[in-house]
């Protein structure tokens, strides 16, 4: 059971850390490009909120399994498919997660505006200083969320890590599945204690991100 | 000399200036909303780009093709809404700009932050101040920079009464503070007569005129508008803008703006 928790948080945990450096210049580009066309990225980035986690994980299996063109690359330095391997439990989660990080970092951006960054850069900040400087820390809240939903909503994902993972025990098997396999080998009791846990796990994460939209950052010298 | 034309378009509004001034005292860039005054800062700053050529002291800002980008040319610019960093204190803010000019928090820093009354107010966030004293510190945050040249966009137009009358006395130290040519922006005859050097009376994204105030014959002059607005108020005083030489745009322009509802210099 252990193995299991451990595997299901370093899964949450990278996918996470790899999305933040991800959706932040998508979501930065989202916010402030005029390009018509933004809307098709923008679409595309949404699209894993409305399709089924089987069709994901179908597409996803077929991508990166050994038959792939994407993959063809990778067979030359020995990497024959990345399908029920823990790599590729990542990448399907971070495109599974990705409208989740991505949305709430574009609204902040939006939210911030064009002024600020104006001040910075009558104040002699270059764009990527400014970005660091200004529009990153006024984001802070879009940030918070970001990370926040996308760990809460890896940990809770079963369709697409069923798909592209299979459940291998130790590798790819993670609470979400286990639970199912519990219920399946009609261990109710054990069952019974990881749904729990996930139950209070959820109500805590939406509890934390209310009770954080209600505080604003603090000034710092 | 600070050299500009521009010519152009800008989501559907049109600019056609071509003006020449010292690159030293406050040039008060004065007219009715939607003349282009904040346009033309804005173009100044390099925040807008219209087809044009813009040089300060020799150095060529714009010129065809050529764009010195807005962080490269250390103008500081005052913003109508202050536009302070929320994120940092007044200090933070502070120094921002004066950091990224290679600079530190010296004498030359304490010197103003007192000058502008903020030595209480360093560790505070902006949002724990009045709006005169995010003013002040948007001001000082310019200043600070070290600017080769100043930009104000209405720094006083969303204050009330007694806010302005609070920071104006600062606008003052502003203009005693030498070397930094400033340009101000205002639909205010009051602060216009008060501050300026020369006036650049601006009409539907045209100068209409250009008004010399420091060369008037009596070197006293500035002070007599001054006097004089106190006295008989704006638009008395814009009458006898026409009586002492400027044309009737001078009055028009004035009426107009305060037809706008701006309040008159009565404070």
């Amino acid at each position: 059971m252990a193995e299991v928790l451990w595997l299901t948080l370093r899964l949450a945990g990278a996918t996470t850390l790899i999305l933040l450096l991800v959706a932040t210049p998508l979501a930065w580009w989202l916010a402030r490009t005029r390009a018509w066309w933004s809307e098709v990225v923008a679409a595309l980035v949404a699209l894993p909120i409305v399709l089924p986690p089987t069709v994901l994980g179908f597409y996803l299996l077929i991508a990166l399994g050994p038959h792939s063109v994407l993959m063809a690359p990778f067979q030359a330095i020995g990497i024959r498919t990345l399908a029920f391997t823990f790599t590729g439990l990542v990448i399907g989660s971070v495109i599974y997660s990705l409208p989740f990080a991505v949305q709430p970092l574009r609204n902040a951006f939006q939210a911030i505006g064009e002024r600020p960054l104006e001040a910075a850069a009558t104040l002699r900040a270059t764009p990527l200083d400014a970005f660091l400087s200004v529009a990153v820390p006024l984001a802070r809240p879009g940030f918070v969320v970001a990370a926040v939903l996308t760990f809460a909503h890896t940990i809770g994902e079963f369709g697409v890590v069923l798909m592209i993972g299979g459940g291998i025990p130790g590798q790819t098997e993670v609470l979400s599945i286990e639970i199912y396999k519990l219920v399946e080998g009609l261990e109710w009791g054990r069952a019974h204690l990881l749904a729990g846990g996930l139950l209070a796990f959820a109500f805590a994460v939406v509890l934390s991100l209310l009770l954080l939209d209600r505080r604003t950052g603090r000034p710092r010298p | 000399m600070i050299e500009a034309r521009f010519r152009g378009r800008l989501g559907g509004f049109t600019l056609d200036v071509a003006l020449e001034v010292p690159a030293s005292g406050v040039t008060v860039v004065f007219g009715p909303s939607g003349s282009g005054k904040t346009t033309l800062l804005r173009c100044l700053a390099g925040l807008a780009r219209i087809d044009g050529r813009l040089s300060v002291g020799g150095e060529v800002w714009q010129d065809g093709r050529a764009f010195v980008a807005p962080h490269r040319r250390g103008v500081g610019y005052v913003f109508q809404d202050a536009a302070l960093f929320e994120h940092l204190s007044v200090r933070g803010n502070l120094m921002y700009g004066r950091r990224r000019a290679g600079l530190g928090a010296d004498a030359e820093f304490d010197r103003l932050v007192a000058r502008l009354g903020l030595d209480g107010l360093l560790d505070r966030g902006p949002g724990k101040l009045s709006g005169g004293e995010r003013q002040r510190v948007a001001i000082g945050r310019a200043l600070l920079s070290n600017p080769r040249l100043l930009l104000m966009d209405e720094p006083l137009a969303g204050l009330d009464a007694a806010r302005r009358a609070e920071v104006a006395p600062y606008l003052e130290v502003l203009r005693r503070e030498k070397g930094v040519p400033i340009f101000y922006v205002t639909h205010d005859v009051t602060e216009a007569a008060r501050l300026g050097d020369r006036m650049l009376l601006m009409r539907a994204g045209r100068i209409a005129e250009t008004v010399d105030l420091a060369a008037a014959p009596d070197p006293g002059e500035r002070t007599w508008l001054a006097a004089r607005l106190e006295q008989v108020g704006a638009d008395e005083l814009a009458a006898e803008f026409v009586l002492s030489g400027a044309s009737p745009t001078v009055a028009r322009l004035a009426v107009e703006a305060l037809s706008g509802g701006s309040t008159p210099g009565r404070n």
